[in-house]
């Protein structure tokens, strides 16, 4: 999948992770610039959902189509999980729950990639 | 008060160990989902084992986030199934690899999850235990 968009998803995401060790080691809740973060990497993840079906619905390679599709809802549905199961925690464990969701997006990404890249055409 | 044992249960430091559960219960569904669904006849063993270890997983999880009486006491019975679980699966998968032609979560004591699956469990048990009373 060489493209700018899953590298960028994966700088945005380790970034937003970082920032959130402020609010975790206050103890306080992420404020409205981080959640507008969140927002647009779930608008970009959204967007690598579609552009991932497109190209592997349109590719020569074989590629384990199942297994690619699930990462890619995957990565979709981690953070708005995370994001409603942090809602009502109060203490800093609340930050830890989207710090984590925020590292298994990159993870995913990178598995993404090595689908894409072990399947020949 | 069951509801304050439910609460200390999924709060704080269980809110996270819930968190990872969850991702260990996606994780491990779907994909033993896929492989029983697209190859079953490749690596039966293990992919029973993944289908095994998902709905322990998913038991934990479900089990952990409620936090009644009762739901605490299936999660640690599954926490220390998934124990043995990733040592019995770990210790064959090293000693038999011809078993396992294909990998599973508990593979080589979760080394392709950073060894999380051989952690989680202990960790789980200790929360259980930490919130008791």
């Amino acid at each position: 999948m060489p493209a700018v968009l899953p590298e960028a998803l994966i700088v945005a995401t380790l970034v937003t992770a970082a920032l959130l060790v402020g609010p975790l080691v206050r103890a306080r809740r992420p404020g409205g610039f981080l959640f507008s973060l969140f927002g647009l990497i779930e608008l970009g993840l959204l967007v690598l959902l579609v552009w991932g079906i497109v190209l592997v619905a349109g590719t020569e390679r074989d590629v384990d189509v199942a297994t690619f599709v699930g990462y890619l809802v995957g990565t979709v549905a981690v953070l708005p999980l995370a994001v409603l199961w942090a809602r009502n925690e109060t203490s800093r464990w609340g930050d830890a729950v989207l710090i984590v969701a925020l590292l298994v997006i990159p993870v995913l990404i990178v598995r993404l990639n090595q689908i894409w890249d072990a399947a020949h055409a | 008060m069951p509801d304050d044992l439910a609460t200390a249960t999924r709060s704080g430091p269980g809110r996270m160990l819930v968190a990872v559960y969850a991702i260990f219960a996606l994780a491990a569904t779907a994909r033993s989902a896929v492989q029983i669904a697209t190859r079953f006849e490749q690596a039966p063993l293990a992919y029973v084992l993944s289908a095994f270890a998902a709905l322990v997983y998913v038991l934990a999880t479900v089990c952990l986030a409620k936090g009644s009486a009762v739901s605490r006491r299936i999660a640690y019975a599954a926490c220390t199934i998934e124990f043995l679980g990733v040592l019995i699966v770990g210790a064959l998968s090293l000693l038999r690899p011809e078993w396992f032609p294909d990998a599973t979560v508990w593979s080589v004591f979760g080394r392709g999850y950073l060894f999380i699956p051989v952690v989680l469990p202990l960790i789980g048990l200790y929360w259980l235990r930490r919130t008791a009373r």
